[in-house]
């Protein structure tokens, strides 16, 4: 089993969207919420997923298909 | 690390020990190091720093690593330039230029990395990683070679040959990753999660990043135990940014500067200026970006401090701005043709905000202001390649005689 540490952030038009719900029923990965804001035009989520490796690959690359934006929770860790 | 107690997360406060992490378990909120600053003030001075190493490391007891066991390239105790005639072109009297090209490996990551590669060295890692568009390469492969220690470097595929060269010549394994910046970006997440290594800015980021603070410490320093009235600061992270601020402020704590009133002032490319955006829109939640500049090593979409930057606006009542890339490249040769520092793009980021401010009068003509320059110019010549224009002549002294009367006229 393999565990990500992802921050899903939404557009204004996602955020009413069940899309972690249905990650949950698509996909053998538990979700685990730890941090969570929305403003008027953007919301995002830092979460936990926890499942196969490529199970998570898999629901990760669904999530950004629907259009959220998926990024790893430290932030950019590429660096100049 | 003996003045060091504990890892507090900066959202939930929650504390941990000091160990390899950078992500609080509860909120995976990041993690900052916490000193005991009354133990500090007692054994640290003006005349103690003065007596110290002439390198960062004067500063070692404000760093979480153990100066007995440090990685030393010399990083750091760079010179404070006073910039009369950039200042007389912008109207400022008391301009000062931080001339952070001249570290060892021709950047300031030299001072964050020579501190995480000492705590690595404290934690008993036996590898020292990056990933890295440049600077960042360069500087832990330097270090990992001082220590005798091994070194992975993660770089795009596309990387410039320049800058590969400038990590591969210190020995470290050079893994180009095929394809986009998310995609590195998201191996090198899963690698530094699966390998035990110590990653310098993924999971030592809390010590990494404490080294920056040393920016603003050799500031306050040079300018007399003074902090200075404005800094302009160039963000990728904001991490550095955030840094100066607390150095700063440590000072005053320990009782060897007075509190400062600094303003501090954010500078980003507008190719890729999450924070500036934010400032602008008066919000403190960043909005990913895909970069698109000519500073690469500004290049920072989705950068990990920049609420906090924010933050450090807001508490110092500074201000941010961002510059196109034309204004980018005119400040660096601005820069070069005035006080004879050739930066690199992050340098004329920092210069070409710095000339904002100077022109919407932001900045008094006598209040005293650095503007850090972070990076050597050698590692971005390609920027400015126009400015290679040559007087052609055949090797006769009539023929340079009619060219100089030429170029005089």
């Amino acid at each position: 089993m393999a565990k990500a540490r992802v921050r899903f952030t939404f557009a204004s038009e996602l955020i009413q969207e069940p899309i972690i719900w249905s990650l949950g029923r698509e996909y053998e990965v538990v979700t685990n919420i730890r941090r969570a804001n929305v403003e008027e035009d953007q919301g995002w989520v830092v979460l936990e997923l926890d499942g196969e490796q490529g199970e998570i690959d898999r629901c990760i690359d669904w999530v950004k298909s629907k259009g959220v934006r998926v990024d790893p929770v430290p932030g950019d860790v590429i660096d100049g | 690390m003996p003045y060091t107690t504990s890892l507090r997360c900066k959202e939930c406060s929650r504390e941990t020990e000091l160990l390899p992490v950078n992500v609080c378990d509860f909120c995976f909120g990041p993690l900052e190091v916490q000193y005991d600053y009354d133990a500090i003030a007692r054994v640290m001075s003006r005349e103690s720093i003065k007596n110290g190493p002439p390198s960062m490391w004067r500063y070692a007891e404000l760093l979480p690593a153990d100066p007995e066991n440090r990685v030393d390239i010399n990083a750091g105790l760079t010179p404070l330039v006073k910039a009369d005639r950039l200042g007389k072109a912008l109207g400022l009297n008391e301009l000062y230029l931080k001339n952070d090209c001249v570290n060892p490996t021709y950047s300031f990551k030299d001072r964050v990395v020579s501190v995480a590669a000492t705590a690595a060295r404290d934690f008993g890692f036996d590898t020292l990683a990056c990933a890295s568009t440049g600077n960042l390469a360069g500087s832990v492969a330097a270090h990992a070679a001082r220590a005798g220690i091994r070194c992975y470097v993660f770089i795009p595929a596309d990387l410039e040959l320049g800058k590969v060269v400038g990590a591969a010549i210190y020995g470290p394994t050079l893994v180009a990753v095929n394809g986009s910046y998310d995609d590195v970006n998201r191996l090198c997440s899963e690698i530094a999660d699966r390998y035990g290594w110590a990653f310098v800015n993924i999971n030592v980021r809390p010590y990494y990043s404490e080294g920056s603070k040393t920016l603003g410490y050799e500031a306050a320093e040079q300018l007399g135990w003074h902090a200075p009235d404005h800094a302009i600061v160039p963000a990728a992270s904001g991490s550095m940014f955030t840094k100066i601020w607390k150095g700063l402020n440590e000072l005053h704590d320990i009782g060897i500067i007075s509190k400062p009133k600094t303003k501090m002032h954010i500078a980003q490319a507008e190719g890729s200026s999450p924070i500036v955006s934010a400032y602008d829109a008066g919000i403190k939640d960043i909005r990913p970006v895909r970069p698109d500049t000519v500073a690469k090593s500004l290049a920072i979409g989705n950068p990990a401090d920049g609420y906090y930057a924010l933050k450090v606006i807001e508490d110092s009542d500074g201000t941010g701005h961002a510059v196109t890339d034309a204004e980018i490249v005119d400040s660096m040769k601005l820069l070069a043709q005035t006080e004879g520092i050739f930066a690199e793009t992050a340098g004329g980021v920092t210069i070409g905000v710095l000339r904002k401010l100077a022109a919407k009068g932001l900045i008094g003509k006598d209040e005293v202001t650095v503007a850090y320059i972070t990076g050597n110019g050698l590692k971005t010549q390609e920027a400015v390649q126009d400015v290679a224009q040559t007087v052609n002549i055949n090797a006769s002294l009539r023929d340079f005689e009619d060219a100089i009367k030429a170029e005089d006229a």
